[in-house]
């Protein structure tokens, strides 16, 4: 288990986010803003909540972390990073021609990665299946895994959403990345998966709605679905797509897009770089 | 010749596999009294996961099951667990390799009466065509449950493509079944046909009425359709004068493909008998269908005699 300090878990956060920076680069196309809104949970899970060891792997005793939402491979990557499951250093081959590091998630070459995600919606039934096979092993292990809003969208979310109520995989804990955007532009404008909360708990599901970017409120509602019993839970996290950085904050474009040398600059030094 | 079902058989080995390995789960898509899948439920209920009518959530939901130390089996129609399901396939199983075993049942034209939406004819080819998946077709019930066996001691991704219909015994009962090998059935000296599925027995009359021909032909189960193994295939086709494929499934990307890509440039006369790029449609009965199709006896009667250069002697 890791700290409860917020302080500590914001600076944490913070280095993510300069991760992703250093990952993009300049004149390179990156998925920044789904990667940025999820810093603070991935944050909390990984050096609050999870039962991990970086050392191991594959430590039976581990919590699971999927990202269904594939595309936001950069923070987890980061976090990776940041957790010690590999140097730092090679967060800037991300994408290059046979790095560990892929576009997507891919278990086989990335230390800490625990399923190939990315082509949306089925992460979540992945997750449902390892939940159900831990508890038939009797195993307390609980897993995370987190969605998007615009990945709603898919018809898969909801089968899985069915069966994990029906086989009450209550050690299941999904988090949606409720940005508000899709690749495209606002959710509410291109294709609306609204209302997020009245769906889940319809499907079955407990349901508490956070502000994805107060570690406070995170951890309050990580531990607070721990004691909740007989459902999946879903955390609906509120959060700003491509939070962090001023001029990719809710902004479509920055869904997979480009930083040039300016706003490369300009993102680290926002992100305090140099002032650890 | 004994008839045995293949589901049948299928499903029982299922359960065998259940009592000798806990790791073995079972998924199913509503369809467990026609998959047989229903007989692992009955004796494992805790390890049989019901999904629904949702065969993308089922093969995920495998794909999760096998990241945690299960081997999972998915059961559905084949078309709908190798077509509706493929992306799942695809991206979250063959992509790392994970041990789920997709079974896809009724396949070919097998399920006469549904028709086209509920027959796969090109199921076979969509699943050879992923990289890492390996691709079964068993000839018979002897075959298929060596064959299930097989499938739950390997590691990493497998389709097996179940018929509906009652199939003649013909796999040698005490032959060891290998993945990749395939298996001669009859011995013949003039002409070899590689077929899979039920048209091995189809392959069989075909030899015993060329045999009062004075036509010896030799008949090879290629049931394993990926990996191929090419060494074996060419030492069977040895001395042969022509070579015949047969296969209840689309001529694109099946057995006959696979063969008329080993052989390129050998000069072995071949001909390719299968569904010449045409869906299913209904039937009163699997014959009337098999025979509209050209699936017969007596269609590789035929092309062995055309590719030996014995028509018409």
């Amino acid at each position: 288990m890791g700290t409860r300090d917020v302080g500590s878990l914001e600076r944490t956060a913070r280095r993510l986010r300069l991760h992703i920076v250093h990952m993009m680069g300049v004149g390179q196309k990156g998925h920044l803003g789904g990667s940025c809104s999820m810093a603070e949970v991935v944050t909390a899970l990984y050096f609050s909540k999870m039962r991990h060891d970086p050392a191991n792997p594959t430590w039976e005793g581990r919590d699971r972390f999927l990202l269904s939402k594939g595309h936001a491979a950069l923070v987890q990557y980061a976090a990776l990073a940041e957790s010690g499951y590999f140097p730092s250093e090679l967060l800037p081959t991300t994408k290059a021609l046979g790095s560990l590091l892929q576009g997507h998630p891919d278990m086989k070459l990335t230390p800490g990665v625990e399923a190939n995600t990315g082509s949306l919606g089925q992460g979540l039934s992945i997750a449902c299946g390892m939940a159900a096979g831990l508890r038939l092993d009797g195993r307390a292990n609980r897993v995370y895994c987190i969605v998007g809003d615009g990945e709603m969208a898919e018809g898969q979310i909801w089968e899985a959403a069915m069966a994990a109520s029906f086989y009450k995989l209550d050690n299941l804990v999904g988090i949606l990345d409720r940005n508000g955007l899709m690749a495209t532009g606002p959710i509410i404008d291109r294709f609306d998966t609204n209302p997020v909360a009245e769906k889940w708990r319809a499907f079955g599901w407990e349901v508490l709605e956070v502000d994805g970017h107060s570690f406070p409120a995170i951890l309050e509602a990580l531990d607070r679905v721990d004691g909740m019993t007989g459902k999946p839970k879903m955390i609906i996290a509120r959060t700003v797509k491509g939070c962090g950085i001023s001029f990719a904050e809710g902004v479509a474009a920055f869904h997979n897009g480009v930083l040039d040398a300016e706003q490369y600059e300009r993102a680290r030094g926002e992100l305090g770089e140099g002032k650890r | 010749m004994r008839k045995q079902n293949p589901r049948e058989v299928y499903g029982r080995t299922l359960v065998e596999l259940g009592r000798e390995d806990t790791r073995i789960v079972v998924l199913e898509a509503d369809l467990s009294k026609s998959t047989m899948s229903c007989y692992f439920e009955q004796a494992y209920p805790d390890r049989y996961f019901e999904m629904g009518i949702a065969e993308a959530n089922m093969t995920s939901f495998a794909a999760g099951l096998s990241l945690v130390g299960k081997i999972p089996f998915t059961n559905s129609f084949a078309t709908f667990a190798a077509g509706r399901a493929y992306d799942q396939i695809r991206q979250g199983i063959c992509i790392p390799g994970l041990n789920v075993k997709i079974v896809g049942s009724s396949s070919g034209l097998s399920d006469f009466g549904d028709g086209s939406t509920h027959q796969a004819v090109e199921d076979a080819a969509i699943m050879r065509s992923i990289p890492n998946m390996t691709v079964l077709v068993p000839c018979d019930g002897i075959e298929t449950r060596k064959m299930t066996r097989a499938m739950a001691r390997y590691h990493g991704p497998v389709y097996m493509r179940l018929n509906r219909d009652d199939m003649p015994d013909l796999f040698p009962e005490e032959e060891e079944y290998v993945i990749g090998k395939p298996y001669l059935i009859r011995q013949g000296s003039d002409g070899v046909v590689f077929a899979n599925g039920i048209m091995v027995s189809k392959a069989v009359e075909a030899a015993e009425a060329l045999s009062a021909l004075g036509v010896s032909t030799r008949v090879v189960d290629v049931s394993t359709l990926k990996p191929v193994d090419e060494g074996a295939l060419r030492e069977l086709a040895e001395g042969m004068s022509g070579m015949v494929t047969a296969e209840e499934h689309t001529l694109i990307g099946g057995l006959g493909s696979v063969v008329a890509d080993v052989f390129k440039g050998s000069g072995i006369p071949l001909r390719c008998m299968g569904i010449n790029d045409r869906f299913g449609q209904s039937a009163r009965s699997y014959a009337e269908l098999l025979a509209e199709y050209g699936l017969t006896a007596g269609h590789i009667e035929s092309d062995v005699l055309e590719v030996i250069g014995r028509r018409g002697s």
